[in-house]
C-alpha cells in the first residue's frame, strides 16, 4: 500500500496529539472492533476553536487524517469547522487509499462529535447545528 | 539508522548460491527442454537432476512424483481442485481442511463449494495447533481430501503432520500438506509422515520466486489443473521454468544441509526477542512456543494497531508485517488470530517478524530496543489504551 508523502508526514509527525484538560467539546467515534478509535478535545472561545487535541488508535491514515482534521479546523469558528468535510481532509492529504477512506469520515465524525458535546455542555441542543452523525458504515463492526 | 529486513516469510533474499546455479539455464541453456538438439537436452537433463536431488530431499520414492508448478499458490489449487473433481464422480464430495489455512487453500476451498463440494473449517485450538482427533472426527464416507498446513504462516505453529497423516492413512483418505513454510525449517520425509501431496515454494528458502512444486504419490487420481502440452508427464502444462526448478532444488538443498545450525541459531535469536517483548504490559505471544518455525516471531499489544506499529518500525528501519489485514486492503483483522481465539481489538494490534540466518543477535538487540519505544509511543495517543488503564486502575479498586 502506497501513502502520500503528506500522509507519511502527518503520520510520522502528528500535530495536535493528547488531551485538553477542562475541553469544551469531547468526541469520540469508531470503535476498538473496527481497529480506529478518535477521540477529539476542543477548546472555545467566543464561538472559536481556539485549541484541539486528538488521541487515536488506528491505522497509519486514521491517525493522518486527525492530526489534518485538528490542523483544519485550529482557529476557526464553530460554523467553519462543520463545514469540514471527510473529502477536504483527503484532499488535503494529497488522497487516500481507497480502503482508507472510512478514516477520513471518522475524522469528520470526531470532530462533529465534538461540537455535539460542546453544545450539549452548553445545554444547547447540538442537532440543528450540527444535525445526525453518520454512523461508519464501512465496514460490518456494528452488525 | 540499521536495516533489518525480518520478513522472511512473506519472502527471502535469492542466494548469491542459488542464483550461481541458476545462471546457465538463464544464459547458455536457454533451450526448450521438450526439443531435441542440444541446449534443449541440457535443460531436459537439469529439471531431471533437479526431480531427482528434490524427491531425495523430501524422502519421496520415486521423482516422478514430484510436479513443477509456479509456486505454492498454484499447488494448492491444483491439489484441491483436482483432486475433488477427479474423485465427484466416485460421491466424494466432502473436504477438511482447518480455519487458519493461507488463503490459496481457504479461497479454494470456497471455489470448490461452489462447484457443489462440502468443507468442513476445523476449529484451530488456542496454541495454534489443530488435533488429529478433530480430523478423525470430521472423516466422512464421501471426504475427498484432508489439508491442513504443515507450519501456519503468520504464527509459525506447526502441526502434528505425521499423527494426522497416519489418521487419514487408517480412514483412506488423501492427505495433503502445505509445506510452504515449513519447508527449510523442518525435516520432512513424506514416506515417514504419511503425507499423499505436499506444495511447497522456492522463493520462500532463498529460491527464486515463480517456482514451486506439488507431490502427488502415485495412484492418487487427480485431474490437472493448467492443460495445454505434454510436459510434467502430461499433469502440468507449459514450458518448463528450468532455471527456476535448478534454483529451487539449490535452495532445498542448502536449506537441508544448513538446517540444524541455522535453526539453532534462529532459535536462540526467535527466544530471547519473544522474552524480551513479553516484558512489555500487555503483550502476548501468538501460537505454541514450542511447536513454532524457529524464524516466526508473532506478538500483540493491546491498545495499539498492528498498521501503525509497522509504519514506525519502517520508520525505524525494521521491515516486518502484521497480522492485520490493514495492509492487504481488508478492514477485517487476521483470520488466524480470529481463528485462535483472539477478540478483534487485540488481534489488531499484531506483529509478525520472521527471520532468516542473514539477521543477526545484533537486530534482536535494536528490535528489543525500538519495539518498546514504538509500543509506547502509540499507546500514548490510544484513546483505547487509556481506556485499558481506566478499567485496570477501576478493576483495583474493586
Amino acid at each position: 500500500m502506497v501513502y502520500s508523502e503528506k500522509v507519511m508526514d502527518h503520520f510520522a509527525n502528528p500535530r495536535n496529539v493528547g488531551e485538553i484538560e477542562n475541553a469544551d467539546g469531547i468526541g469520540e467515534v469508531g470503535n476498538s472492533k473496527c481497529g480506529d478509535i478518535m477521540k477529539m478535545y476542543i477548546k472555545v472561545e467566543d464561538d472559536t476553536i481556539t485549541d484541539v487535541k486528538f488521541k487515536t488508535f488506528g491505522c497509519g491514515a486514521a491517525i493522518a487524517t486527525s492530526s489534518m482534521a485538528t490542523e483544519m479546523i485550529k482557529g476557526k469558528s464553530i460554523n467553519d469547522a462543520l463545514k469540514l468535510t471527510n473529502k477536504a481532509v483527503m484532499e488535503a492529504l494529497d488522497g487516500l487509499p481507497p480502503v482508507k477512506v472510512h478514516c477520513s469520515v471518522l475524522a469528520e465524525q470526531a470532530i462533529k462529535a465534538a461540537i455535539s458535546d460542546y453544545y450539549k455542555k452548553k445545554g444547547v441542543d447540538p442537532e440543528p447545528f450540527v444535525g445526525n452523525i453518520p454512523q461508519c458504515d464501512s465496514c460490518s463492526c456494528n452488525s | 539508522m540499521r536495516n533489518i529486513y525480518a520478513d522472511n516469510s512473506a519472502t527471502t533474499a535469492l542466494s548469491p548460491v542459488v542464483l550461481e546455479k541458476m545462471m546457465p539455464y538463464l544464459t547458455d541453456f536457454y533451450g526448450n527442454p521438450s526439443s531435441l538438439y542440444s541446449i534443449g537436452g541440457k535443460a531436459k537433463e537439469a529439471i531431471e537432476k533437479s526431480r531427482e536431488n528434490i524427491a531425495k530431499n523430501l524422502g519421496v520414492k520415486n521423482p516422478s512424483e514430484i510436479f513443477f508448478t509456479s509456486g505454492g499458490s498454484e499447488s494448492d489449487n491444483w491439489a484441491l481442485k483436482g483432486v475433488c473433481r477427479a474423485l465427484k464422480s466416485k460421491g466424494k464430495k466432502h473436504i477438511i481442511t482447518s480455519k487458519f489455512e493461507h488463503h490459496a487453500i481457504l479461497h479454494t476451498c470456497q471455489s470448490l463449494e461452489k462447484e457443489g463440494f462440502e468443507v468442513t473449517y476445523l476449529d484451530v485450538y488456542e496454541n495454534g495447533i489443530v488435533h488429529p482427533e478433530d480430523v478423525e472426527n470430521a472423516i466422512r464416507d464421501d471426504t475427498a481430501i484432508v489439508s491442513i498446513m504443515y507450519a501456519n504462516n503468520e504464527i509459525g505453529t506447526i502441526q502434528p503432520i505425521p499423527e494426522i497423516g497416519a489418521v487419514c492413512k487408517k480412514h483412506g483418505v488423501i492427505f495433503h500438506t502445505d509445506a510452504v513454510q515449513a519447508a527449510g525449517y523442518v525435516k520432512i520425509n513424506v514416506e515417514e509422515q504419511n503425507i499423499d501431496m505436499l506444495s511447497m515454494t522456492a522463493h520462500k528458502i532463498h529460491g527464486p520466486k515463480g517456482c514451486g512444486l506439488l507431490y502427488i504419490r502415485k495412484g492418487i487420481k487427480i485431474d490437472n489443473l493448467i492443460d495445454g502440452g505434454a510436459q510434467e508427464r502430461n499433469r502440468r502444462a507449459g514450458t518448463e521454468n528450468v532455471a527456476g526448478i535448478v534454483g529451487l532444488d539449490a535452495a532445498l538443498q542448502l536449506a537441508v544441509d544448513t538446517m540444524d545450525e541455522r535453526c539453532a541459531k534462529l532459535i536462540k535469536m526467535r527466544d530471547r526477542l519473544i522474552d524480551g517483548l513479553l516484558k512489555i504490559e500487555r503483550s502476548r505471544i501468538n501460537g505454541d512456543r514450542v511447536h513454532r518455525l524457529p524464524c516466526n516471531v508473532n506478538m500483540c499489544f493491546e491498545g495499539i494497531e498492528g498498521e501503525s506499529l509497522l509504519l514506525k518500525l519502517d520508520l525505524n528501519g525494521i521491515s516486518a508485517s502484521s497480522g492485520s489485514a490493514c495492509t492487504s486492503g481488508s478492514l477485517d483483522p487476521s483470520h488466524v488470530l480470529l481463528a485462535i481465539g483472539l477478540p478483534h481489538e487485540i488481534a489488531h494490534g499484531s506483529m509478525r517478524l520472521s527471520f532468516s540466518a542473514e539477521n543477526t543477535e545484533e537486530d534482536i538487540d535494536y528490535i528489543l530496543e525500538k519495539v518498546p519505544q514504538i509500543v509506547t509511543y502509540l499507546r500514548a495517543m490510544s484513546p483505547l489504551w487509556e481506556a485499558i488503564k481506566k478499567r485496570e486502575a477501576e478493576e483495583k479498586v474493586i
